[in-house]
């Protein structure tokens, strides 16, 4: 199993437990930029750390919002290209259906894929609701420009006889050309986060890894189980690669149960201002169907996430926000506890859902400090780690 | 009397619409605003004193089909001129409002041949403001309850409580959304060469204001109807950016009298 250290590199100097806004509008006199550099550098340390430490690296990207001060995930990657040495470096993602040049995207991606000598992850996604008054551009079709600029991106990576021209429905160009081309062939692997089902057969027929966001048991373990039958139906040979299957969830360990619930409560930051965003960004015109927005118009006013707490058995404890750190380990949301306990949190949860290959791993968020995230990063490596490579290479055999 | 009322849909094309035409005599085309437009609104029965009116739901709004071709205001134009040829209309008036007075200039300025007279109300569809300022609100960056507010003058309208609509009326406002989210994002509301294009209008044409409308300013109105040749601009007192739904019968009676009627 590949554990991959994230952080949305937040800036939580602007956040207020008052806040019913931290999305697009928040006026960025709110940032001071010479905080920023420095939290900038920390998070780079903290990634540089864990490429030492045997960590794989995930970054994302979001637009006008202190939850997240990764405004281009390329320029991210591309530093850690050139400064880390054996992590492979996932995007996940990159919302190429906003990007108005997906060309000058597949030349990016390129140049982070060859500086760091083949270590990319290309991972692409739709992007969340806030995104699209950002980047100005409108969510109805996103999927279909999506698409497109995933075709595009993908044959300009893997052609190299080219110029080829590109007279598409949302895309033009007349000389596609990039220099250099990467140096994964055809192309880096490719991702993209999944939350409902409709778009989980996309990903199987291709082939590509999917990850699934702090989705809990019983969410988890149907994506995953309709990936499988996605794969098959679509006359891929064998079972589906662990590493195909990836999850996202919040980790915070300690050398004892306190300090790991300790930093459990920081890293929960993140959730708790996730989502706090007014409504018409939580729900642009076209983003959710209009049948979906009609039925969710009552939670797009609250300023907080109404997620609920599901456990393993299906008992819902409560929304979030209210969960105690107890309970959202009980939903999978939250891998907490000394090494042994996050070792057995982790394996059983894999188990549950049908098994993964990579644990995306918020081993910073919100509030956790330098020091909390690089002792917490240091344990997981030398406690954990090792323990969940041999378990995994076991399920592998048994698979096998 | 105002004659018989049909709903129905009605195909241009391969494209199927919603459609409500009530009344008799001479035909009225009232294309609706961002918000759609209900069958039964008051403004349909107040027009139909005077004409037959044809109240079709834009493809992608109510319940009209919306295909995968149509993404700018300029298909809606087209649609609506071979509307009015599928229909046998040699001659119609074309009222339209908002986002619908868009798509009425569009039309106009590629053929007045079937457009007898030209009713613009609250029209979106020009710049008229420097690259620093929007002349029409941002729907999409204000609640819906605060587009309301900006929307109306009359309070009943202004806080009305749309989320205690039932699924049916939130699934088509939400609809209605999408498609102005396809028609109208970006360039926001309007089409950057459409105010130079005004001057080919050959119909006589309205300009008609809601004169609380402070979703588009009454300015944008008189540069609108400054850009077409031998208009005439007016305001209609008590109402905001949609004077058909806050004054039907004043909204009416302008459009009779600019028409002869």
């Amino acid at each position: 199993m590949r554990v991959w250290h994230f952080s949305e590199e937040p800036y939580p100097a602007a956040w207020s437990p008052e806040a019913k806004n931290l999305r697009v509008s928040l006026p960025n006199q709110n940032i001071d930029p010479v905080q920023a550099a420095d939290l900038y550098h920390r998070y780079l340390d903290e990634w540089l750390l864990a490429d030492d430490l045997g960590f794989d690296i995930f970054a994302n990207e979001h637009h006008s919002t202190p939850t997240c001060m990764t405004a281009s995930v390329n320029l991210i990657l591309a530093i850690l290209a050139r400064q880390t040495r054996k992590a492979r470096l996932l995007g996940l993602g990159l919302p190429i259906g906003l990007r108005p040049d997906p060309l000058r995207v597949a030349e990016e991606l390129s140049m982070i894929d060859v500086i760091s000598r083949g270590r990319l992850e290309m991972g692409f996604i739709k992007g969340v609701p806030y995104e699209f008054s950002a980047a100005n551009r409108s969510p109805v079709r996103v999927m279909d420009r999506f698409w497109e600029a995933h075709d595009l991106i993908v044959k300009a990576m893997g052609t190299h006889d080219g110029p080829f021209s590109w007279e598409g429905e949302h895309f033009h160009y007349r000389s596609v050309n990039i220099w250099p081309r990467p140096w994964q062939q055809p192309h880096p692997p490719v991702w993209s986060s999944v939350g409902s089902m409709h778009n989980v057969r996309n990903m199987a027929i291709r082939g590509y890894t999917m990850a699934t966001f702090i989705n809990g048991w019983q969410k988890s373990r149907d994506l995953f189980n309709e990936y499988r039958k996605q794969w098959t139906a679509s006359g891929h040979a064998g079972p589906v690669p662990l590493e195909r299957f990836a999850y996202l969830a919040m980790v915070a360990i300690g050398n004892t149960e306190a300090e790991a619930d300790r930093r459990a409560s920081l890293v929960r930051g993140y959730l708790e201002t996730n989502a706090t965003a007014y409504e018409q960004h939580k729900n642009p015109p076209g983003f959710w169907s209009p049948s979906d927005s009609a039925r969710l118009i009552k939670t797009f006013g609250q300023p907080h996430p109404t997620m609920t707490v599901t456990t393993r058995d299906g008992q819902k404890l409560g929304p979030v926000a209210k969960a105690s750190n107890a309970d959202m380990v009980a939903g999978g949301l939250l891998f907490c506890g000394t090494p042994d306990q996050v070792f057995e949190q982790i394996t059983t949860f894999a188990d549950a859902v049908g098994g993964f290959g990579n644990l995306l791993m918020m081993g910073q968020g919100g509030r956790l400090s330098h020091e909390d995230t690089a002792d917490s990063l240091k344990l997981f490596a030398r406690e954990v780690l090792p323990r969940l490579q041999a378990w995994s290479a076991e399920r592998e055999r048994q698979a096998a | 009397m105002t004659g018989s009322t049909t709903q129905s849909t009605f195909p241009v094309g391969d494209v199927r619409i919603e459609l409500t035409v009530q009344g008799s005599g001479a035909p009225l085309l009232f294309l609706h605003p961002e918000i759609g437009i209900a069958s039964d609104a008051p403004i349909i029965a107040e027009l139909a004193k005077h004409w037959t009116v044809h109240v079709p739901s834009h493809p992608g709004f109510g319940a009209s089909e919306l295909p995968r071709w149509m993404s700018e205001v300029d298909d809606l134009a087209y649609f609506y001129l071979d509307y009015l040829e599928a229909q046998g209309i040699d001659k119609a008036v074309v009222v339209g409002s908002s986002l619908g007075g868009w798509i009425a200039a569009e039309m106009a300025v590629r053929s007045c041949e079937r457009v007898s007279y030209l009713v613009l109300a609250g029209a979106a569809g020009i710049k008229v403001s420097d690259r620093e300022h929007r002349d029409f609100a941002d729907i999409f960056t204000l609640s819906i309850s605060e587009v309301n507010a900006l929307s109306y003058t009359g309070a009943a309208l202004a806080q009305q409580d749309y989320k205690a609509l039932d699924e049916a009326a939130l699934t088509v406002l939400h609809r209605n959304r999408e498609a102005t989210g396809l028609f109208a994002w970006s360039p926001y509301m309007h089409h950057p060469k459409l105010r130079r294009r005004l001057g080919r209008i050959k119909a006589p044409t309205l300009v008609l204001w809601g004169d609380d409308d402070r979703i588009v300013s009454a300015d944008y109105g008189r540069a609108y109807s400054a850009a077409i040749p031998g208009s005439t601009f007016d305001l209609i007192e008590g109402s905001g950016h949609y004077p058909h739904i806050e004054q039907p019968a004043a909204f009416a009676a302008r459009v009779a009298r600019h028409a002869g009627r």
